[in-house]
């Protein structure tokens, strides 16, 4: 059990340290989370910061453009980050985190040559169509038809809750291209291009005001065939690597943030006194017992995923306490807020709107239970 | 960084089971709950010991103390220059854990504590009982005893296997006995955890294994949450024995172990409730661990504190 870091990591951590203390303080101001297009400069600024200065994709493989650090490595990039207080990757969400890794493990050269590099260089947005109003939990039973046409697959059907569709290039879609296949054997996987004719964006608005995500209607929309990554039908299994990723990697950093945030909501609580109430008091070391806790777990599973290579189920267990956690830490943050809790041009506020989507997005916490249960613990699959 | 357990970890996790496993079985375990029925006073074989008013109080089994005092239980952490054999606080903690896991009796963070500084104890020739906050474990069986002991009042302990005694001035805790009792904490989840899910598994109600009903299955997930969280902050505190990170340790595998053994008698259904079943076992004994040291109270202003400390010096 080693807790510390190799003198090279560290040494990174001291250059990276270093950066970011210098380009900071210069950048703009972040745009409100209404202004999606906004938001997509900044967050595609950021981006290009990271790339010039050699730290974009750091986890992704060489030859994918990456850097090919290690999971350790990554995590100290991760940790750094998010304590210095930079932006978080935003509308780059699931092209670095998803779709990217996804089409550098599943993808044939040209695919990789075609969209990896616009991921890394903050010039292309990706979001990810995966839900259908009638399949979220039950993502494999999901209708939109892709029918083949000669060299392009023609697409019809609706997707929903995609994050950050109004502002994407790219979609990585799920389609059904067996219809009489068994549920989850006729499933293609494609990259759709977000500006082609047939394609409707019509914004959601969240339970936080803002339209950060979207309903997506295809009519008839012309997708080339050799934007399918992975075999025609075999789009499940791609899926399962997609998942892997979302779960296994996506949330770690922000542990690292919330902690920043507890610090603040103690500092808040001494200034204005709510701190003398002990009930309140304890709940913040409680809240900070638990983000100690999730962050050697991070550590745990880092040091797992270094020698085993995926992520694995263990992401289940990390999402499941770690949603929950951040959900009572924006509720404590009310509490000390008091009457402040219910004003909107507080951040904390906004904020503990947008920690109820933890328990929902990226698979619900039922349906991570029933990973944890069935993948880990053995315990039988229900009728 | 590699938060891993070595390969030699491992086989000391491994060697400590088996130890335990043969020594201190399931029959041992029974046999220690369940002395030899004696006749009660209405003349028939009575129940336990210790379900009657003032049950015979629990013997030490005072071979099994040595064999672990042989084993390097005691003096695992005592440099080997001075007859111990010099690991660190993770090896400690792997130990505990197992000991958690089998539920083994007696004083063993107060002897583990004292080897070195009492005579005896390392090796397990001398059982050491300690005053930690207002109570006192093993009081009657021990040889010594460290702490103010005057005015000691014998309670009628909840957990069979662990007498105790109220003392009117309370010690303060040692934060490493916070930690080991935090290991012992975490191998009783983990095991509560294991019987929950076998359970599942095995016992059939409506033609499926109840295990198969998400109510059932959901519980025994948030079980394994539970002792991963535990886990990761008990090493992690070994590693840096630090008492803030101990503090959260013991919050955690405070919680896993209590909240473990509820969730598993619940899953046993009436089974769960009998004197037959393990799951008490566990349960009154995670209570009475989270006696000891500082409580949880406690824990959570400290981590409260430090936290400030730190915001402060961090922010803005
Ligand atoms: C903020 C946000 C952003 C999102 N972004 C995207 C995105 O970019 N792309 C995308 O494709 N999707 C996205 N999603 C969709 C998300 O993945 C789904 O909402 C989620 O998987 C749940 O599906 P659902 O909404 O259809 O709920 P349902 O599946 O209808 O679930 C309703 C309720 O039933 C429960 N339930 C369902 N099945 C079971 C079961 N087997 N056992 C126990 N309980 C069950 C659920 O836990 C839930 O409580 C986003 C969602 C949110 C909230």
């Amino acid at each position: 059990m080693d807790l510390s870091y190799p003198a090279e990591d560290e040494e990174f951590r001291a250059h990276l340290r270093e950066w970011l203390a210098g380009v900071l303080p210069a950048l703009p101001p972040k745009p409100p989370p209404e202004d999606w297009p906004a938001r997509r400069t900044y967050d595609l600024g950021w981006q290009r910061r990271l790339y010039d200065a050699g730290y974009a994709g750091l986890h992704w493989p060489v030859d994918a453009g990456g850097r090919g650090a290690t999971p350790t490595r990554h995590l100290v990039f991760l940790e750094e980050t998010e304590r210095a207080g930079a932006p978080y990757v935003g509308a780059n969400f699931v092209g670095l985190l998803h779709a990217g890794p996804t089409v550098a493990a599943e993808g044939n050269a040209a695919q990789r040559a075609r969209w990896l590099p616009p991921v890394l260089r903050g010039e292309e947005v990706w979001c990810q169509g995966f839900s259908e109003p009638d399949a979220g939990s039950d993502l494999a039973s999901l209708r939109t038809r892709a029918r083949r046409d000669g060299d392009d697959y023609v697409v019809s059907g609706s997707k929903i809750w995609t994050s950050h569709a109004e502002v994407a290039d790219w979609c990585e879609l799920l389609v059904r291209t067996d219809p009489k296949a068994p549920k989850h054997r006729g499933i293609s996987w494609l990259a759709m291009p977000m500006d082609a004719p047939g394609i409707t964006v019509r914004p959601l608005r969240t339970l936080a005001g803002s339209a950060e995500f979207a309903e997506v209607f295809l009519d008839e929309v012309r997708v080339p065939a050799a934007n399918r990554v992975g075999e025609e039908n075999d789009g499940w299994r791609v899926t399962m690597v997609t998942l892997s990723f979302e779960r296994g990697t996506a949330f770690v950093g922000e542990v690292v943030a919330c902690r920043r945030v507890l610090g603040d909501v103690a500092r808040e609580a001494r200034e204005n006194g709510r701190w003398d109430d002990v009930p309140l008091r304890r709940r913040l070391g409680r809240l900070d017992a638990e983000f100690r806790a999730l962050w050697r777990l991070t550590q745990w599973n880092v040091s797992e995923a270094e020698r085993g290579g995926v992520p694995g189920v263990g992401g289940s267990v990390f999402k499941l306490r770690y949603s929950q956690v951040r959900q009572e830490l924006y509720d404590v943050a009310a509490e000390v807020l008091g009457p402040d809790g219910l004003d909107l041009d507080r951040q904390w506020t906004a904020d503990r709107l947008s920690s109820l989507s933890y328990t929902i997005a990226a698979g619900t916490s039922q349906i991570q239970r029933n990973i944890v249960a069935e993948r880990i613990l053995g315990l039988p699959k229900g009728r | 960084m590699d938060f891993r357990l070595t390969d030699d970890q491992r086989a000391l996790r491994a060697g400590v089971r088996e130890l335990l496993v043969r020594r201190f079985g399931r029959e041992r375990l029974r046999a220690a709950v369940d002395p030899p029925p004696e006749t009660g006073s209405d003349g028939r074989a009575g129940p336990p010991g210790p379900a009657g008013p003032r049950g015979p109080a629990a013997r030490l089994d005072r071979a099994l103390w040595r064999e672990l005092g042989e084993a390097g239980f005691f003096a695992l952490r005592l440099p080997e220059a001075r007859g111990g054999v010099g690991l660190g606080l993770p090896e400690a903690v792997l130990a505990f854990e197992e000991a958690g896991r089998a539920l083994l009796p007696g004083p063993l963070v107060a002897t583990h504590l004292a080897a070195g500084e009492v005579p005896g104890a390392a090796t397990g020739e001398c059982v050491v009982a300690a005053v930690d906050g207002r109570l006192v474990e093993w009081l009657d069986e021990a040889d010594v005893v460290r702490g103010d002991v005057t005015e000691a009042v014998a309670l009628r302990p909840v957990d069979p296997l662990t007498p105790l005694h109220r003392v009117p001035r309370a010690a303060p805790g040692d934060p490493v006995a916070a930690l080991l009792t935090a290991a012992e904490q975490l191998g009783s989840a983990g095991r509560t955890c294991a019987l929950a899910v076998q359970h599942a598994r095995t016992r059939e109600q409506f033609g499926q294994p109840v295990g198969a009903f998400q109510a059932v299955k959901h519980l025994c997930a948030d079980m394994l949450v539970r002792v991963e969280m535990a886990r990761s902050a008990v090493y992690a505190a070994a590693v840096t024995n630090d008492p803030l990170d101990i503090a959260a340790a013991r919050l955690l595998a405070d919680e896993a172990a209590e909240r473990g053994a509820r969730d598993c008698l619940q899953v046993h259904g009436g089974m769960g409730f009998t004197w037959e079943s393990e799951v008490h076992l566990h349960l009154k004994r995670a209570w009475s661990r989270a006696r000891r040291g500082p409580c949880a109270a406690q824990a959570e202003e400290a981590l409260a504190a430090g936290l400030l400390t730190w915001a402060e010096r961090h922010g803005a």
